[in-house]
C-alpha cells in the first residue's frame, strides 16, 4: 500500500450505483484488466477513456451502492485508479474495495472542494486529503484492515493462511 | 441495557455480549452463492484449496443468467454443476428461481441464523428473523476456506409500522415511503428492525419485501423479530433445530421511525434513483412499453395473485409487453394451480423463466428511450438494458394497473374500491 498518492481526480456525484460503475452486461468477463476497460461505462461510452487519465476517484455520498458485485471495485482498480475518496461508501463497496486491495478514504469535507481533473494528494501516514492548498483529515481504518491492505488485500492474505495451514499439516 | 435483534444474533454467534461498533469474527450458519460461484470456484482453485470448509452449510443457485444462451455461459454453468456435485453441495440449477425466495421457501434459513450471500438482497433472510447480508465473491471464497467472516456489529434503526394498509397499498409502498423519507443511504452500515402491530399481521411474503428493500436504504440487514407467523412458516420447511431470538424491550436504537399505514398511498420510485419517490397519482401521462411483475423483491405467489386480480377480465394495452417472472418454480407451479397464470396470460402477459430476469435486463431488456414500470428494486441507468431507458419501481398492483392502461396508473383507478389483496 502506498503511503502517499498524488494524481488527478475523476469526479462523480452522490449515490453512484454499481450498475453505473460496471454495467451488468460485463459481469461475465473474468479478466480483471478487461473489466477495467469498462469502468464507469454506465455513465456513457466516453468515460472509461477519461478515467485512464486519472489516478483518484473522488465521489459524494454512498459511493458504490446497489449490488454486491465486487467487479465494481475490480474494474476501478484495474483501470489504474489508486484510491477512492468519498463522503461515504455503501458497505458492500467498502468491504469489496479493501478485500481487493483498493484503498478507500471516507472524508466528508474534501469532495466538495475538488473538481474534475483537480490535483489531489492522499497521505495515509498523515491521514489527510490535500486539495486546493487545504488539508482535510480522515479517520484511520481499523488496524486489521490496514494490515490486510498492506498484504495487498484478502487474496494474498488467504494465500498466506493456506500456506500456513499446509505447513502445519506437514509438521503433523 | 437491552440488545437489538442484530446485537442478540451476533452476540450469540460471538459467544459474548457485543455492542455496536465492535468487530466480531463469526462462522456463518449458512452461505448462499449465486452465479458468482464461478468466480469463487476459480479463486479456490488458484489458492489450491478447492474443498469448502463445510459443504453442508453452502447453497448454490444459478439465478442471474440462465438457461444459457451461448456456449460460453453453458460452460460456466457446467463448471458450477460439477463443483457442487463433487463436494455434495445443495444446488438449485437454472430456472428454479431467484436465490432468496429459494433459500426461504426451502428451509435453508432459520430464525436466529447468520446467513451470508454473494448478493446484496441477502438481507431478505431477515423476514424469518435471521441476520442476512451480502458480500463480494472474494470474501465468499475466504469463507469457503476459513469458515469465518468479520462483521462490524451495526447500530440498529427501529421502524414501527402501525395501522391498516388501505386498498391498493402494499409492503412495497411502505418501503418506498421509507426510502423516500430516509433516502437511499439513510441506513448505511445499520440494521433495520421492523416492529408494530401492522408487521405482526403481515405474511412472510410481505415481510420478505420489507427486509429485501432494506438494502435500498443502505441497510446492512433488515429484520422482523420472529413470531407465530414465522413459526407457522418454518414448520415443515426447516429440518434442523434452531433458537429464535427476539430483541430486548429496552434495546437501544440509533433512530426510531414511525409510519402509520392508514395515511399511505401507492408510490413509485422515479428515474433514476430509488429515493426519487412520488405518489403514483401525481405521475401523469407517462406511457410505458414494458411492465414487469417479478424479481426477488416482488415475485411471490401473493404478488402474482394481486397482479392477476388487477388484470382479471381486462386486456394489456396495445404496445405494452407485460412480463411475469415468478420468484421460484414453486411459486410458478402454485400460480398455475390457482389459475393466476391463466388469468395473466389471457390478459396478454407472458411468463419468463423463474430467476432474476428482467430486473437485471435479462429477457426483458429496454431500448433507448423506452419506459418501464417494474416491481423490482433498482432503477439506476442501464440496469434493465439501455442507460437511456427509464425505470419506475412500484408494487405489483401498480405495475399490473399500468400494463392494462398503458400509462403509469394508480391501481385504485383500475379496480375501484375493490381490494385485489
Amino acid at each position: 500500500m502506498e503511503e502517499r498518492i498524488t494524481g488527478r481526480a475523476f469526479r462523480c456525484g452522490d449515490d453512484v450505483n454499481t450498475d453505473v460503475i460496471i454495467p451488468g452486461r460485463f459481469l461475465t468477463i473474468v479478466d480483471p484488466d478487461e473489466l477495467g476497460g469498462h469502468a464507469f461505462e454506465g455513465m456513457g461510452e466516453e468515460y472509461p477513456a477519461r478515467l485512464r487519465e486519472r489516478q483518484l476517484v473522488v465521489a459524494g455520498r454512498n459511493f458504490g451502492c446497489g449490488s454486491s458485485r465486487e467487479q465494481a471495485a475490480t474494474a476501478i482498480k484495474h483501470a489504474g485508479i489508486r484510491v477512492v475518496v468519498a463522503k461515504s461508501f455503501s458497505r458492500l463497496f467498502y468491504r469489496n474495495a479493501l478485500n481487493l486491495g483498493l484503498p478507500i478514504v471516507e472524508c466528508p469535507e474534501a469532495p466538495d472542494r475538488i473538481a474534475e481533473g483537480d490535483p489531489v494528494t492522499v497521505d495515509f501516514s498523515q491521514g489527510t486529503v490535500e486539495a486546493g492548498g487545504q488539508a482535510y483529515r480522515f479517520p484511520p481504518l481499523p488496524e486489521f484492515l490496514v494490515e490486510m491492505l498492506r498484504e495487498g488485500g484478502l487474496v494474498p492474505q488467504l494465500r498466506r493462511i493456506v500456506a500456513e495451514r499446509r505447513a502445519a499439516r506437514a509438521r503433523g | 441495557m437491552g440488545l437489538t435483534l442484530a446485537e442478540k444474533i451476533l452476540s450469540a454467534k460471538a459467544g459474548k455480549e457485543v455492542l455496536p461498533g465492535e468487530i466480531v469474527h463469526v462462522s456463518p450458519d449458512r452461505v448462499m452463492c449465486n452465479d458468482f460461484a464461478l468466480q469463487v470456484i476459480r479463486q479456490l482453485r488458484e489458492l489450491g484449496e478447492e474443498k469448502p470448509w463445510d459443504p453442508g452449510r453452502i447453497v448454490v443457485v444459478i439465478d442471474h443468467r440462465g438457461p444459457a444462451n451461448d456456449a460460453v455461459l453453458a460452460g460456466y454453468h457446467d463448471e458450477i454443476r460439477r463443483y457442487t456435485a463433487t463436494h455434495g453441495i445443495t444446488f438449485y440449477d437454472v430456472a428454479q428461481g431467484v436465490s432468496h425466495p429459494l433459500m426461504v421457501e426451502n428451509g435453508h434459513v432459520r430464525p436466529g441464523d447468520v446467513v451470508i450471500g454473494t448478493d446484496s438482497h441477502s438481507v431478505s433472510y431477515g423476514c424469518l428473523g435471521a441476520f442476512g447480508t451480502g458480500v463480494g465473491n472474494t470474501e465468499m471464497a475466504a469463507i469457503f476456506v476459513t469458515g469465518r467472516i468479520w462483521l462490524k456489529v451495526p447500530q440498529s434503526v427501529k421502524v414501527v409500522l402501525t395501522g391498516r394498509l388501505p386498498v391498493g397499498v402494499y409492503a412495497k409502498d411502505i418501503m418506498l415511503t421509507l426510502i423516500g423519507r430516509l433516502t437511499m443511504d439513510g441506513c448505511t452500515y445499520r440494521a433495520v428492525e421492523y416492529h408494530g402491530d401492522l408487521v405482526g399481521r403481515l405474511q412472510v411474503s410481505e415481510r420478505f419485501t420489507l427486509c429485501n428493500l432494506s438494502v435500498e436504504l443502505g441497510g446492512k440487514a433488515g429484520m422482523v423479530p420472529p413470531d407465530e407467523i414465522t413459526e407457522a412458516y418454518v414448520r415443515g420447511r426447516v429440518r434442523e433445530p434452531y433458537t429464535p431470538l427476539r430483541p430486548d424491550p429496552d434495546a437501544v436504537y440509533a433512530q426510531e421511525v414511525r409510519v402509520d399505514a392508514g395515511s399511505l398511498e401507492p408510490l413509485a420510485a422515479c428515474p433514476h434513483k430509488v429515493d426519487n419517490v412520488r405518489p403514483v397519482r401525481e405521475i401523469r401521462d407517462v406511457r410505458v412499453q414494458q411492465a414487469f411483475v417479478g424479481s426477488c423483491t416482488n415475485g411471490s405467489l401473493d404478488d402474482l395473485r394481486i397482479a392477476a386480480a388487477v388484470v382479471r377480465g381486462k386486456r394489456v394495452a396495445p404496445g405494452v409487453r407485460f412480463i411475469i417472472g415468478p420468484g421460484s418454480r414453486d411459486v410458478f407451479l402454485r400460480a398455475l394451480e390457482q389459475g393466476y397464470i391463466q388469468t395473466l396470460v389471457e390478459a396478454g402477459a407472458t411468463v419468463s423463466t423463474p430467476g432474476c430476469g428482467a430486473c437485471i435486463g435479462q429477457r426483458g431488456a429496454l431500448a433507448d428511450g423506452e419506459v418501464t414500470i417494474a416491481s423490482s428494486s433498482r432503477n439506476s441507468p442501464g440496469r434493465m438494458g439501455s442507460r437511456k431507458a427509464e425505470i419506475y419501481l412500484a408494487s405489483p398492483a401498480t405495475v399490473a394497473a399500468s400494463a392494462v392502461t398503458g400509462v403509469i396508473t394508480d391501481p385504485r383507478d383500475v379496480v375501484g374500491g375493490e381490494d385485489p389483496r
